[in-house]
């Protein structure tokens, strides 16, 4: 009982706002402390995890790029190309983008697509652009609202997409996990079942964008 | 020395030019400690094979010290102004979306053809890190064709991702700190400890109850956890196989890919899968850092109750 000491600290640290990466420190030294293992082992574990994990960062590897291409206008050409689409409501942006990230991650390409390699450079201010082009200049709180719901198609469109592919990640874990308890399957019998999920996964997020639009209209007035 | 460990030597030397412009950056009272915090994440990049487990581990901790006890004051990269960014959108137009659209298209191509390529036999790349090697490729080749297509002086892409990793902040590297917090809930057993809680309060002759049980369960466990792939071993152990399996003859196929599915409702509800809800977050600037889990949870709810149901339905029947 005392190792769940970590899942407190990191609860109460996340509720209370103190610096993430603290909070996370903090959790990790309790519970193996919690769990017996002393210190000079916890901070072994902690770097042996740390460099084992090194690939979470290469997303970062983009930044160079996108900067560059932000310094020289990336965001206002996205946005120049959105105001000659005349139907373009951030809803419909972003269902769009929902789909194909969906239907690319579904073949396994899930490297198309990202917060940092599409959605903060072309995403995010494509759907910005759409609701500026109705309503004028987007009051701070309505430009993060549609920032975060383009952060949330890309997770979507990943998430519900990804696991109809037979050859990813959590497919194989759960293959691999219920081989070897007995139960031998194959890829697809697992990926099939992914399906049905799919659909419902698109159809409530999309009538939730399709909401967001009717929110915009109603909260920033008419259309010209 | 691997291919990987090339690209993480690139990104290695990204931190360490974030280093270098942010001691350089008297705008900044604190401007040491920013530059430390990246000169240690750097090193983690440029020599982390090599280093022994202990001192990176003491790296890292040191970055968390930094970050949250005294903070790193405010980042002083310049924005590039309005007129810089108008001038350049109207001079290069569409050619502007070359180099973007280049990392996801060589990334995918890439990845293809990293996993068939085995010159003698002898794969060139690890598979499960061709998709990762690809990246890398592809943002080589966007940087190329970017400075060329430009005209860009080459420090533009070190200042431009300085001024974008200050923008992240020490954010960068909660991702994989919360992955080392995983590891060490693994060898800890954590896991075990919250199956056995959730496993004592079921009413096992109902199939509901069971089908529920699970369902929320890998939520619940991925809220905490911060990933479904941590959950789902423990809550099949402890529900999945026992309850509703054996004891209720479900069909595991469909167990186990809705269980899934059912855990990931809990990744987009919680802060702990950070590199999804919260690293976005700071990427696009948002005021609030909890922004992209506020819209996701209406969602994640939804869906939740959807693969409940969906399992009930399914699982008995096939």
């Amino acid at each position: 009982m005392l190792t769940l000491v970590g899942i407190a600290i990191v609860i109460l640290g996340f509720a209370l706002r103190l610096n993430p990466l603290l909070v996370v420190v903090a959790a990790a030294v309790a519970t193996g402390l919690a769990a017996g293992i002393d210190l000079v082992g916890i901070v072994s574990e902690f770097g042996r995890a740390f460099t084992q994990n090194r690939y979470m960062a290469l997303v970062w590897l983009t930044l160079p790029v996108i900067g560059m291409l932000e310094k020289n206008g990336l965001k206002e050409r996205a946005q120049a190309l959105i105001a000659r689409v005349g139907g373009a409501t951030t809803g419909r942006v972003l269902t769009l983008y929902m789909f194909i990230r969906q239907l690319t991650a579904s073949m396994g390409l899930t490297a198309f697509g990202g917060h940092a390699a599409m959605v903060r450079p072309l995403v995010a201010p494509m759907a910005e652009a759409a609701a500026e082009n109705r309503y004028g200049v987007l009051p701070g709180k309505t430009r993060d609202l549609i920032r975060a719901h383009a952060a949330a198609a890309d997770n979507m469109g990943l998430f519900y997409g990804e696991d109809i592919f037979i050859a990813i990640g959590s497919v194989l874990l759960i293959k691999a996990y219920l081989d070897q308890a007995g139960y031998p399957l194959t890829p697809l019998q697992i990926a099939l079942w992914a399906i049905p999920t799919a659909v419902a996964a698109f159809v409530i997020h999309a009538f939730r964008l399709w909401r967001l639009d009717r929110r915009l209209q109603r909260e920033l007035g008419k259309t010209p | 020395m691997n291919v990987l460990d090339g690209i993480y030597l690139l990104l290695g030397l990204m931190f360490a030019a974030a280093a270098f412009y942010n001691l350089r950056d008297r705008s900044n009272p604190k401007r040491y400690r920013r530059a430390l915090f990246w000169a240690f994440y750097s090193i983690t990049f440029l020599f982390g094979s090599w280093l022994p487990p202990f001192l990176v581990g003491c790296l890292a901790i040191g970055m968390a010290l930094l970050a949250g006890l005294g903070g790193l004051g405010k980042p002083g990269a310049a924005e590039p102004t309005e007129q810089e960014r108008k001038a350049g959108a109207a001079r290069f137009g569409n050619k502007l979306f070359v180099p973007a659209l280049l990392i996801p298209l060589v990334t995918v191509l890439g990845t293809l053809l990293l996993q068939d390529f085995a010159p003698g036999g002898k794969p060139l790349v690890e598979l499960k890190d061709a998709t990762l090697v690809a990246l890398g490729v592809s943002v080589v080749v966007a940087l190329g064709a970017g400075v060329v297509m430009l005209s860009q002086p080459l420090a533009v892409p070190l200042t431009e991702s300085r001024r974008l990793v200050d923008a992240v902040g020490p954010v960068v590297a909660l991702p994989q700190l919360l992955a080392v917090l995983g590891a060490i809930f693994a060898v800890s057993g954590v896991g075990q400890v919250v199956a056995g809680l959730v496993g004592r309060f079921i009413p096992v002759d109902s199939a509901l109850a069971v089908v529920s049980a699970y369902c929320i369960g890998m939520a619940l466990f991925t809220l905490v956890m911060g990933n479904a792939f941590a959950a789902f071993p423990v809550m099949t152990a402890g529900i999945g196989l026992p309850l509703i399996v054996k004891l209720h003859g479900g069909d595991a196929a469909i167990m186990g890919a809705i269980g899934m599915l059912a855990g990931y409702s809990g990744t987009l509800m919680t802060p702990l899968a950070a590199n999804f809800n919260i690293v976005p977050a700071a990427l696009l600037e948002l005021s609030d850092q909890n922004g992209v889990i506020k819209v996701q949870v209406p969602t994640g709810l939804a869906l939740l109750l959807v693969n409940t149901l969906l399992m009930y339905f399914l699982v008995f029947r096939f």
